[in-house]
């Protein structure tokens, strides 16, 4: 008999523990709070394309979060932690998946995968590295700390000068190209992260699994372009010079 | 048919292998990949050289016991297992690769023999049905849609041969134990134990160190059976849902 003892009756570690320890556990982890980082990458894309409507109008909306006060940190700490869970389960994924394959064939022959899904590890630490770059720029603003000192009216209120900052930042070359790199990288990540998403959960059947990973895709690809659209007009066509006169 | 042989051989699971190198003379284009081995065997054998030690037993494709990593693919290219394979499909002069199939829960025995028992543990955690269920005509007697029989029998399909486990970057056996877990699940017979045998069998698969599924999908491209990678998706599914009933203090 598969033995499983009765509800009353069982000792032992904690089921949730369980569950958290097992290859299926953690690989659940990852995607949920893939999930949620994605859900964050896709309402920043939001938030910024008001950029598009003008200086009061990027600058009202940081001003806005700003006025969340304590709610601010609460969102900041929890996006945080997700992001140190996803990290912290792929790489104990990474770890244990070296240790059951420890020998590679001498003759290697990858069949069936797809260089977004075997440079996942690779492709997240980069884009753990343009985090960090992207907050000490434009959040702590400490790459170049005269962003911290632009300031503006609006509504008879002096708020923080966003749209100045913004576009005198995607004014330099070299940080477009990390821009443009970095957010390449994610969506690398993104390419297989997207479409392999509903696979974990196992919302999926034989027929309905390509078009979930061709819709993945077209996500990856479409946050991409949405996120490049702004250094992109800034620095090649001119988006904002007025406020750098 | 002639082929340059480059061929792992190793004496024991603790010794140190190496990649040797063979000539494969007069093939016939028949031969299956097996016999061509057979055939440099004999020749080894009266050099007085040790023959290549490697699995094999139906020959026809069905009992899962051949393996070999043909040129880094698990059976070779194209759907079938190694003994189903013959050397028409490759090229007269071609130099072909033969490793043993490799993750860390399948030791290598000697030359291309791996030990595949963890699978066999892995089914004694639950890849079976407690109850007797009667005899071949009784089951006509039990309905059972078509759609469901057809999965069913597209899991059952699986031959435990361990080509997705070897072909996966990350020696994960999710396919296999997916195919097991999907095919009892199905099916009434299996369902009243589907709970607690997903629990037990997922669980046993970690204990043996396979590892774990990055959804790369090469084992359905090398799987001989062609069992699905959705299959993979509705374990995970039936784990974790098995999983919260056990949370909740349900029995499984
Ligand atoms: C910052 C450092 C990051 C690292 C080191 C990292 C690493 C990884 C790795 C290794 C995997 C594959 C796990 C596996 O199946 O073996 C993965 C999956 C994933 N990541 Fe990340 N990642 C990072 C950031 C992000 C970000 C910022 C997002 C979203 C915007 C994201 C979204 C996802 C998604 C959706 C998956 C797919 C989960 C699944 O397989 O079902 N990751 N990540
Ligand atoms: S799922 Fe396919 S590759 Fe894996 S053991 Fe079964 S038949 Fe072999
Ligand atoms: S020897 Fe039985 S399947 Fe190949």
């Amino acid at each position: 008999m598969i033995t499983s003892p009765s509800a009353s009756a069982r000792t032992g570690p904690c089921p949730g523990w369980l569950w958290l320890n097992s290859s299926i556990g953690k690989k659940t982890v990852v995607a949920v709070t893939g999930i949620a980082l994605v859900a964050f990458v896709i309402g920043h894309l939001l938030g910024n394309f008001t950029i598009f409507l003008g200086p009061d109008a990027i600058n009202a909306y940081g001003a806005k979060l700003q006025s969340l006060g304590p709610l601010l940190w609460v969102i900041r700490l929890a996006l945080l932690g997700i992001l140190v869970a996803h990290i912290y389960f792929t790489m104990k994924l990474w770890q244990e998946n070296n240790a059951a394959r420890p020998q590679k064939y001498l003759a290697s022959n990858p069949v069936g995968t797809t260089v977004f899904a075997r440079t996942m590890r690779l492709s997240g630490l980069i884009v753990l590295a343009f985090v960090i770059f992207h907050l000490a720029h434009f959040t702590v603003r400490v790459v170049d700390t005269s962003y911290a000192t632009m300031h503006t009216m609006l509504d008879g209120h002096e708020v923080h000068d966003v749209y100045k900052m913004v576009v005198t930042g995607f004014s330099s070359g070299p940080v477009v190209f990390i821009y443009i790199i970095g957010l390449f990288l994610l969506t690398f990540h993104l390419s297989h992260g997207l479409s392999s998403l509903f696979q974990t959960f196992g919302i999926t059947n034989r027929r309905i699994r390509q078009n979930y990973e061709t819709a993945g895709r077209v996500l990856a690809w479409a946050l991409y372009v949405g996120y490049i659209s702004i250094p992109v007009s800034i620095y090649f066509f001119g988006l904002g010079k007025g406020v750098l006169q | 048919m002639n082929f340059h042989l480059k061929v792992w051989r190793q004496k024991d699971t603790n010794a140190p292998g190496t990649l040797e190198e063979y000539e494969a003379e007069n093939i016939p284009a028949g031969a299956s990949f097996l016999e061509m081995l057979d055939i440099v065997n004999a020749g080894l054998t009266r050099k007085n050289i040790e023959p290549i030690q490697f699995d094999s037993d139906c020959r026809e494709g069905i009992c899962g016991t051949c393996s070999l990593t043909i040129n880094g693919i698990p059976h070779g290219k194209g759907r079938g297992t190694t003994c189903q394979l013959y050397m028409r499909k490759f090229q007269d002069g071609e130099t072909i690769t033969i490793e043993p199939f490799r993750a860390d829960a399948f030791p290598v025995q000697r030359d291309l023999v791996t030990n595949r028992s963890a699978f066999d543990r892995v089914i004694q955690a639950g890849g079976y049905i407690s109850e007797r269920t009667g005899s071949a005509p009784d089951a006509n007697s039990v309905p059972i849609s078509k759609v469901i029989a057809d999965q069913a029998m597209d899991a059952a399909a699986c031959i435990g041969c361990g080509a997705c486990a070897a072909a996966c970057p990350n020696g994960s056996a999710m396919l296999f134990v997916s195919a097991k877990v999907t095919h009892l699940g199905l099916l009434p017979q299996g369902k009243p134990e589907k709970n607690r045998r997903v629990l037990s069998m997922v669980r046993q698969m970690d204990e043996e160190g396979f590892g774990n599924c990055s959804n790369y999908y090469a084992c359905e491209a090398v799987c001989p059976a062609g069992v699905p990678a959705a299959f993979i998706g509705r374990m995970n599914r039936e784990f974790t849902a098995a999983s919260v009933k056990e949370m909740l203090g349900m029995s499984v």
